[in-house]
């Protein structure tokens, strides 16, 4: 989990073109909208992006975008309960 | 007062890796320099507080630019959001970010450099950091025709539409790029 937080985190940066964040700067539980990182609703379509680009999981469901898009932690989770339903 | 009788209170150029404003170079970089590191180096220099800036596609970069160095230097006071109007020109319109889109589709489209497949985005970008609401026209065209922009600009101010405008060129395309604004004032 720790690990993929990690691998999360870079990805957000790059995808994001946040260029004056460092992946370390976003807290795990650290809010990921409004006054947490500040991200708009242009980079929730970019994270829907990230997720089909790098994991291959598709929201099939947009009305739990931001349960899922909440922060890194809940982005890990849904990652990891994605991968364990197709194991 | 300028020959066209209106009241230009500023003006800024950028091309060549050269910011000039009221005709003096105030800024440069080498010639040679590609433009996204002379839009960062030049983002770092005049301001470094607007992380959104690293988003933008390099038209709203380069105009958002152009009015960050005026408006710094000179800001519309005393209008209300109301009376400030934007009036911009340039000959490829979005073309430069539309061919990057393209290019992105063929993977994953980004939603990010979608948003910017409209020349006018830059007028937004411009309008959100300096609270402008005003009235607003984009314009496309082969050459950089200032005295119908100057006309033009004319015109709403004696219509009473708005009290200040910012007017003039935004151009990009590839490595190409061209900035020309005045600020004009009742």
């Amino acid at each position: 989990m720790e690990n993929l937080m990690a691998t999360l985190k870079a990805q957000i940066v790059e995808q994001l073109n946040l260029q004056e964040v460092k992946p370390e700067d976003i807290g795990d539980d650290m809010p990921l909208f409004k006054d947490g990182l500040g991200l708009d609703s242009i980079d929730a379509l970019e994270l829907i992006v990230l997720l089909q680009q790098h994991y291959r999981i598709r929201i099939a469901n947009p009305e739990k975008g931001p349960e899922i898009f909440h922060s890194v932690r809940t982005i890990a989770d849904f990652i990891t309960a994605h991968q364990q339903q197709n194991n | 007062m300028d020959s066209s009788g209106l009241n230009i209170t500023g003006s800024v150029v950028i091309r060549n890796n050269r910011i000039c404003r009221n005709d003096v170079v105030i800024w440069k970089t080498t010639e040679d320099q590609p433009l996204p590191d002379f839009l960062r180096a030049a983002y770092d220099h005049f301001s470094g507080q607007y992380p959104k800036f690293h988003k933008m596609d390099h038209l709203s970069k380069l105009g958002w630019l152009g009015a960050e160095v005026l408006l710094q230097h000179r800001p519309f006071t005393g209008y209300a959001p109301e009376q400030v109007g934007l009036i911009l020109a340039n000959r490829s319109a979005s073309l430069d970010t539309d061919l990057r889109y393209f290019d992105s589709i063929k993977e994953f489209p980004s939603p990010a450099l979608f948003v910017y497949t409209l020349a006018n985005i830059v007028m937004g970008e411009i309008s959100i950091r300096h609270g402008f609401k005003g009235e607003n026209a984009f314009f496309t065209s082969d050459t950089y025709d200032e005295q119908f922009l100057m006309n033009y600009t004319k015109q709403l101010l004696e219509e009473g539409a708005v009290s200040a405008v910012l007017c003039g060129w935004v151009e990009v395309m590839g490595s190409e790029y061209e900035v020309i604004l005045h600020q004009v004032e009742k």
